[in-house]
């Protein structure tokens, strides 16, 4: 079993060697060292997409919108997912953004898990009938398991979700319920000693 | 009395980074610190008459054991090299996580021998290798099969049985990465596994002399004296694969000194020094003499610097002696102040160190701090601005852009992975190829760059939008916020030089580590020993801190 740290030297080393900068070599050894821990097959996806790139010109997206239309060719994820980890906070007031033709969607993944920490918020990510909920950074929820990733996907729609309860509020008090069954009924004599008694609430 | 921390565009130059000593800080004394009551076990002890085999040794403490496993092998006198391209060793030895099952020691009998080409798995921690110094343990072996102990001038002069040509750890190979150790307590310290791993090779060397002269001659043979055990260390032969490490982890590196400079400070802001505690130090200082009169090494570069630390070393004490008043106030800032102006820097570090001593109520909790989440400052904060980072280069780099890399002498070297071993190597850009393979090292040379691209950008511009078109400089932008937060992040200096010495990027870091007697065999590797005068596994429970400074004794 390779270590992770293998792992990320050579995603950096390999990412140099097909041209990336130092600086966006890092991005990707980071990032595919993250992929691989949540389980995700980074390193396949990783070599099939630097095997295509040298026959292949990959667009490259720099200032991330709403809507990324293509203009034929596919869209480099790699750089599209360092300049989403950039442009988050700006990319985050558009609440939701697509992109056409994306090439090996799966190493987009680490990046946008990234970014969902940077902001704080949960990240939906769909492409095909693939559906990624990303946590924070902590964990990637997939509807997909044991299935082949796509290599190209038409169109991949990112939504930031806002900060809300994924449970309802009859599910809250329920629960709370219970919790009242832990505290105890406090007398009155006891309450006159408690913190901040004897005082008017106007001292 | 509040002392400033000291000046990172001082401390950060490489001269002066090249001349630190080991301290109470070090590495492998910090692991003798926590490691003290654990239990100390020879597990097995499975060697021929010629001391070929396999041994175990063991730390126990509740239910967490660490084994080191030990392959000793034959090889030929032509086969023995301390250099990376050596694939043969006398000795192989892996930390494992645990008790080794023997599925365990099979599998790792294949694999740990050859070292690099080798897999490990997730329950090996470190890995290793060793030669003898052929002359020390042939003299030994002949001493003691002989019923006799052996030369002690050799054995001062050789320093160590064995010595390492390489340590490794953190996931390289297979071992285990480090986040699944780095909650364990007793290894909250850098590199502690890797000095547990020496610390018992050191053992196994005493152990497997001793078994060949008793094979040789059982009826004559002694024991090799406990004493001459304890003057006895590890060797070490390090290249350059060592330096890259330090421009790799900024805020490691950060931690290191910066733990070293709060230490420095408090002590300097001690108002009345307890008697003890001066004489503590003064011992110290004393009996480091020996270190310094049996630093053998022929390399004329590190000749010069000992006869001038142990000029300055004796004129200092000659001060303490006759003119300083220990019963001043604030007195080790007193001192300070007088080596800063009086002394070399050499001088000036080692005596640092030997402040520590006393002070182990300062430098245990600093002890804790030495390690770094590094991934916590991997992103870059791209919200701010260009303004921002310039103001970032001017106030933490201000050296840096004075330097002037239009001329061919601050171009002069380029750093590369060298094909063959995969290690870091360093050449002359005008007279080798391979400089457009350059790795990300020359720090200095790519800030003055960014330096001079933000200059001719409105302050207001965002860093992510700075960013889209200087790709190129991704890798420096992240360091200089780092070094806003981390103001011992950054080498001060050229690592491309033409007067770059690389072996003070290596002595930096072996100084962390505890290494003494550094012996330079060219610009680019050194030998040291490691563990000499420490005390021997059984002696853990109850031992003198300050052993570094009583070998010999």
């Amino acid at each position: 079993m390779k270590s992770l740290s293998e792992i990320e030297t050579t995603a950096k080393r390999a990412s140099r060697a097909v041209g990336y900068s130092w600086g966006m070599a890092e991005e990707v050894g980071k990032s595919i060292r993250l992929s691989e821990l949540f389980g995700f097959p980074a390193i396949k996806h990783l070599n099939q997409y630097y095997q295509n790139k040298k026959k292949e010109n990959f667009q490259e997206i720099k200032l991330i919108n709403k809507i990324n239309k293509s203009d034929g060719s596919s869209f480099c994820p790699i750089v599209f997912g360092v300049n989403f980890i950039d442009q988050v906070k700006k990319i985050e007031t558009l609440k939701k953004c697509s992109v056409e033709n994306l090439a090996y969607p799966l190493l987009l993944l680490p990046f946008l898990s990234r970014a969902s920490e940077i902001i704080g918020k949960k990240l939906l990510i769909s492409f095909d009938d693939c559906k990624f909920l990303l946590n924070f950074n902590v964990s990637i929820l997939s509807n997909i398991w044991e299935k082949e990733m796509p290599i190209l996907s038409k169109e991949v729609e990112i939504s930031f979700l806002a900060n809300e309860d994924n449970f309802s509020d009859q599910d809250w008090k329920n629960l709370y319920k219970l919790v009242e069954d832990t505290f105890v009924e406090e007398t009155d004599s006891l309450k006159e000693g408690a913190a901040g008694a004897g005082l008017t609430d106007n001292d | 009395m509040n002392i400033k921390l000291r000046n990172p565009n001082i401390i950060m130059k490489l001269s002066r980074l090249g001349s630190f000593h080991q301290s109470r800080l070090s590495f492998l004394r910090s692991f003798l610190s926590e490691f003290k009551d654990w239990q100390y076990n020879r597990d097995l002890f499975d060697l021929d008459q010629k001391g070929y085999g396999t041994a175990i040794y063991s730390f126990k403490k509740k239910d967490r054991v660490y084994s080191l496993i030990c392959y000793a092998n034959k090889i030929n006198d032509d086969e023995r090299s301390d250099r990376v391209i050596a694939t043969k060793w006398d000795a192989a030895f892996t930390l494992h996580d645990g008790v080794p099952l023997k599925e365990d020691i099979n599998r790792l009998r294949n694999e740990v021998p050859k070292q690099e080409v080798g897999r490990l798995s997730y329950k090996e921690l470190t890995l290793s290798r060793a030669n003898k110094s052929v002359r020390a343990f042939n003299h030994v072996v002949e001493s003691l099969s002989n019923g006799n102990q052996p030369d002690l001038d050799l054995l001062e002069k050789v320093g160590y049985l064995y010595r390492t040509t390489a340590v490794y750890g953190s996931g390289k190979f297979g071992l285990a990465d480090r986040f699944r150790i780095k909650n364990r307590e007793e290894i909250n310290g850098p590199f502690r596994l890797e000095m547990m791993l020496v610390y018992l090779v050191r053992q196994f060397t005493f152990d497997q002399v001793n078994h060949v002269a008793k094979n040789k001659n059982p009826n004559l043979a002694v024991r090799l004296d406990p004493k001459i055990c304890r003057n006895l260390g590890i060797g070490n032969s390090t290249g350059l694969g060592m330096a890259p490490f330090i421009v790799n982890h900024p805020t490691l590196l950060n931690n290191w000194i910066l733990s070293r400079e709060i230490a420095l400070k408090k002590i300097r802001e001690i108002k009345i020094v307890k008697i003890q505690d001066r004489d503590l130090f003064k011992d110290c200082l004393k009996n480091s003499l020996k270190n310094i009169t049996s630093w053998n090494t022929e390399s004329e570069y590190q000749l010069k610097k000992i006869k001038l630390l142990l000029k300055d070393i004796k004129k200092f004490i000659s001060f303490l002696e006759n003119r300083f008043d220990f019963q001043k106030d604030y007195p080790f800032n007193e001192i300070y102040l007088w080596l800063e102006k009086e002394t070399c820097e050499e001088c000036i570090e080692y005596v640092v160190s030997i402040m520590m001593e006393p002070f182990s109520d300062i430098v245990q909790p600093l002890v804790k701090q030495m390690s770094s989440d590094e991934e916590k400052y991997f992103n870059i904060p791209t919200e701010r601005n260009v303004g921002d980072l310039k103001k970032i280069l001017e106030n933490k780099y201000s050296d840096i852009l004075r330097i002037n890399f239009n001329i061919e002498e601050s171009n002069q070297k380029f750093w590369f992975i060298s094909k063959n071993k995969e290690e870091p190597r360093l050449a002359n850009r005008f007279e080798e190829n391979g400089a457009d393979l350059e790795q990300p090292l020359a720090i200095a040379r790519d800030i003055k760059k960014l330096y001079e691209r933000l200059l001719l950008l409105k302050d207001n511009l965002k860093i992510n939008q700075f960013l889209i078109d200087n790709s190129d400089l991704r890798h420096v932008v992240r360091r200089a916020f780092i070094a806003e937060k981390f103001p011992y992040s950054e080498i001060q200096d050229n690592t491309i030089g033409e007067n770059l010495v690389p072996i003070d990027m290596l002595r930096l870091k072996l100084s962390f580590f505890g290494a003494l007697k550094f012996d330079p065999r060219s610009d680019k590797w050194l030998r040291i020993c490691m563990f000499q005068g420490a005390p021997l596994p059984n002696e853990l429970k109850d031992y003198d801190e300050q052993w570094v400074y009583k070998t010999h004794s």
